[in-house]
């Protein structure tokens, strides 16, 4: 049960990155965790469920648990270590989390971040119910969502502000 | 000031940008990966185990099953609520012999990979011999059931009761009885992050520990015994926790084995459980069924109650001891005056996964029944619910009352409380007298709508004790040494906010340290809402006196009378000439050559538990065809003493509601006859989502603050949970005008709802108009 190992390369928030000597099994939440060093990225289920470990993929939200690393070669990958402009400052997202206080553990927060992330660019003027909606497939056991919802409505106000 | 202000928290920055430090995060070179064997039956002989396929795998570096730890190990000891006579049915880390449940640890396999320590536990070969399991509390007591322990000679392992007055008496001369039977399904508190542990050993024969977070100081102790050495070779360190609501932390099997293996093989192993172990191997709970009789006058008045409880404890009894049956008799009798009641509680141990807390554990399963039993009362004489309760509250002028049972090594005397004015507040906020009219307006629209109440009197502030460290270090910087543990609930905030109250500085200019062995010398964690009661007390008190010392600083540098001087962000400063101040920097130095110690250690002692209480109030809407139910509004009052930070005590009664929630409506951890667990998954084991959780009205009230602390304070951590299903529960049954008898077991699912739709609608008891 041995497995020849590949190597490849991953294009993770802007950069090129090389993966080495690793079996093609491998997930590409492990490959971003354990080899790239990107632990922002978080395993709540490991079965597409929980949605802690969602990064985007060209753009869209994917499970990076249900997929293998090599699957996304070519494909320029987001996780939450590339959702700040720079190390000083927070996104619009990030900062209304902050402010509404829209996180307790954080662990969900990174997959819940790039969903959110997306969704905005597809809905800016949501409403909360549009939020819980597209909130549904990622689990937070911490908040009761609520503070998140808000906080996602604060990030989309801002933001339209900030465009005017 | 900053003590009442909903400051942001320190902890978010990092966390936002996934700078958090989880087990699952650190990384050590020559990091090695163990899966463990769990045992696929809920009952069974081990006959014999063959690792020579799994040990030939190219990759793996060890197999370890019971016959490879030490002869004399002990098994894993309760910490809280201990029963001498309760050893016999204590966990092994490996099971040697006979398991117990589905999913208890046979062999720990320890490889290069996660990936192939997989592969490897498929090739362990485990020969077992299939005993009849049983899972169900009725069929475990049964005579001729398979007993578990066989030193016990019942599967009834323990009993406990307690008295007031003569209730025996009280219900005869009632003129009301009511007999009920409740019941609560097995759930868990199931945290987004499994459980995970990184075992370091060194060159010195140390061994770093990542993982353990809520009780490290107590886990400490625990591992030296099991590992038979010195408790000072062993040092833990607390990282980031994806959640911990009562499970996480506890020492568990993988507690102690993950360590031992890692001293034995000389290199660093990490074991991440995954989501089926998880399922499967933390700690269950709130498994229980009541049988009760209340008696009653036409008032309402509470006259006496009869309980007998009985607890599926699963297959083994693990740290929490019996807390969890002892909590559900102790807080049962909640924030009624009764006159007399008899409760006897009994634990059953069965082929199930074994149980422990969960946030709120013991009074989310009593309140749903007691307050389910109210409106019940309220409902058989045709009262208004509230009314009933307002009948039967202890008065404030009754406090301090001794209750009548005992929880946690203590008398339950509840210290302050004005329940009437609460239940007032809270009737007023969700406009109760129009609701009749709402009622019959929905119905003619043809909804059901219903309005269900919930009053729960809470415990926190447990001790004995907790500490801190506080002062101003040589380069200018505070720092805070605290025995608690951070579980995501915002404790480094919460710290640096009674901090900076005190020194006029910034909260984050306070660097915090908690959950260190090393650093931190003592501690009792975080559990049971006791952190900001108990160890943000201490805190705040060594705060307060490091203040002190630091005016004394300052009026010897600036020769001024200690009114003229005030702390801020940069320093003190004599008021009224600002460029007479002083850096912090300066001061660590200044104090350093008068002789002044700006590092202060306070220990504090919690005389007693505090008691929080409040109010759940559900309005929800049933549809007819489906029995589906819709929350349309939810409050949640609560009095909390004094609200150090009034963002986070919302932030939890907010995501402990939804917790209550899942239980209330959605979660269940099913089993067949045969001991297999059926909701292994998060496809079958359901969490509320953002779609099933609603937006939750919060009044946080100040009216009792705790008699037993300089603030004030009582915990808020788990009254968000307590009311829940009771509420829900109350409500649906509102909404169809149903019996006393329905809606007494959880969780409540659409399925049930629309049984008792059709019922009552069949016996002409609930018109569609």
């Amino acid at each position: 049960m041995e497995f020849q190992t590949i190597s490849y390369e991953l294009k993770v928030n802007g950069k090129t990155y090389r993966v080495d000597d690793v079996e093609p099994r491998m997930l590409l939440a492990d490959v971003l965790r354990d080899v790239l060093g990107l632990t922002g990225t978080h395993l709540g289920c490991e079965h597409g469920v929980c949605g802690a470990c969602t990064v985007l993929l060209a753009g869209l939200p994917a499970r990076s648990c249900l997929m293998l690393g090599i699957g996304a070669q070519g494909k320029e990958i987001t996780t939450v270590e590339g959702l700040a402009p720079d190390e000083e400052h927070l996104s619009a997202l990030q900062e209304a989390f902050w402010e509404e206080h829209g996180l307790q553990c954080g662990f969900c927060t990174s997959g819940i971040l790039t969903t959110m992330t997306w969704f905005l660019k597809q809905n800016p003027t949501p409403t909360r119910a549009e939020i819980r909606e597209a909130l549904s497939g990622n689990l937070c056991r911490c908040t009761g969502y609520q503070n998140i919802v808000t906080a996602v409505e604060r990030a989309a106000a801002n933001m339209k502000a900030a465009s005017e | 000031m900053t003590i009442g202000e909903a400051i942001k928290r320190i902890e978010d920055p990092r966390l936002l940008v996934g700078k958090g430090q989880y087990v699952a995060d650190v990384r050590v070179p020559g990091l090695l990966e163990a899966c463990v064997v769990r045992s696929p039956y809920a009952h069974a002989k081990i006959l014999g185990i063959d690792s020579s396929a799994a040990s030939a795998i190219k990759g793996v570096v060890a197999v370890v099953t019971a016959s490879d730890l030490p002869s004399n190990l002990q098994p894993i000891p309760m910490r809280l609520t201990p029963a001498p006579e309760l050893a016999h049915a204590l966990q092994m880390p490996l099971a040697s012999n006979v398991v117990r449940y589905a999913g208890e640890p046979v062999a720990v396999i320890v490889a290069d990979s996660r990936y192939v320590a997989e592969d490897a536990a498929e090739q362990l070969l485990v020969e077992y011999e299939m005993f009849p399991a049983v899972t169900d509390i009725g069929a475990a007591m049964r005579a001729d059931a398979p007993l578990l322990h066989p030193m016990l000679s019942s599967n009834t392992i323990y009993s406990m009761a307690s008295k007031k007055g003569d209730s025996n008496q009280s219900l005869r001369q009632a003129p009301y009885r009511l007999t009920l039977d409740f019941g609560i399904q097995r759930h868990a508190a199931v945290p987004l992050e499994t459980r995970g542990l990184v075992a370091i050993p060194d060159e010195e024969g140390r061994i770093h520990v990542y993982g353990p977070t809520k009780v490290v100081h107590f886990n400490r102790i625990i591992l030296a015994s099991l590992l038979n050495c010195d408790p000072a070779l062993i040092h833990f360190i607390e990282t980031d926790v994806g959640g911990g609501f009562g499970v996480r932390g506890e020492f568990y099997p993988e507690d102690f084995l993950i360590p031992f293996i890692a001293r034995n093989v000389r290199q660093p192993v990490r074991w991440i459980e995954d989501r089926m172990e998880h399922l499967k191997a933390t700690n269950h709970s709130r498994e229980q069924r009541h049988h009760l009789t209340v008696g009653f006058d036409d008032s309402g008045r509470l006259l006496g109650l009869e309980d007998e409880i009985w607890v599926n404890t699963g297959a083994y009894i693990r740290t929490h001891g019996v807390t969890v049956p002892e909590l559900t008799q102790a807080m049962l009798p909640g924030p009624y005056d009764w006159p007399a009641f008899h409760l006897i509680t009994h634990v059953v141990v069965t082929n199930k996964t074994p149980m422990g807390t969960y946030r709120a554990p013991g009074r989310y399963e009593g309140t749903f029944v007691r307050e389910r039993l109210v409106e019940a009362v309220a409902h058989t004489l045709h009262l208004d619910p509230t009314v009933v309760r307002d009948r039967n509250f202890i008065q404030s002028e009754q406090m301090p009352y001794t209750v009548g049972t005992h929880g946690l090594g203590e008398d339950v005397v509840f210290d302050s409380g004005d329940y009437s004015r609460i239940l007032t507040i809270a009737k007023q906020h969700m406009q109760w007298a129009d609701f009749p009219g709402r009622k019959a307006q929905a119905r003619e629209q043809g909804h059901l709508r219903g309005m269900g109440w919930a009053f729960f009197v809470e415990k926190s502030g447990l001790g004995p004790w907790e500490q801190a460290r506080v002062g101003l270090g040589a380069e200018g910087t505070f720092y805070c040494h605290s025995g608690l543990a951070a579980l995501g609930q915002g404790t480094e905030t919460l710290l640096a906010q009674l901090i900076s109250d005190q020194l006029g500085i910034k909260p984050e200019q306070v660097k915090l340290v908690h959950g260190d062995t090393d650093v931190v010398p003592a501690g009792n964690g975080s559990f049971a809402s006791r952190g900001t009661a108990t160890g943000g007390i201490a805190a705040y008190v060594a705060a307060k006196e490091l203040r002190k010392r630091i005016l004394i600083v300052a009026e010897h540098c600036f020769e001024a009378a200690p009114l003229d001087l005030q702390l801020g962000p940069e320093g003190p400063y004599l008021v009224g000439s600002p460029s007479r101040r002083m850096g912090w920097r300066q001061v660590a130095a200044y104090a350093g050559n008068v002789g002044i110690e700006l590092d202060v250690r306070e220990r504090y002692d919690a005389p007693h538990m505090t008691y929080p209480y409040g109010v759940h109030a559900a309005e929800v809407d049933v549809d007819w065809e489906t029995g589906r139910i819709s929350i349309e509004r939810y409050l949640i009052a609560y009095d909390v003493g004094r609200a150090v930070n009034p963002a986070l005590v919302k932030g939890q009664i907010r995501g402990g509601m939804v917790q209550g929630l899942g239980g209330a409506l959605l979660e269940e951890l099913a089993y067949d006859d045969d001991g297999q667990l059926l909701s292994g998954t998060f496809m079958d084991y359901l969490l509320p989502t953002s779609c099933e959780a609603p937006d939750i009205e919060v009044i946080i009230t100040e009216d009792a603050p705790s008699r037993h602390n300089p603030l004030g304070v009582k915990g808020c951590g788990e009254g968000g949970t307590t009311g829940v299903g009771a509420a829900l529960a109350n409500a649906v049954a509102d909404a169809l005008d149903a019996p006393p008898e329905a809606f007494t077991a959880l969780p409540i699912r659409p399925e049930t709802a629309r049984a008792w739709i059709r019922r009552l609608s069949a016996l002409q008891r609930l018109d569609r108009l």
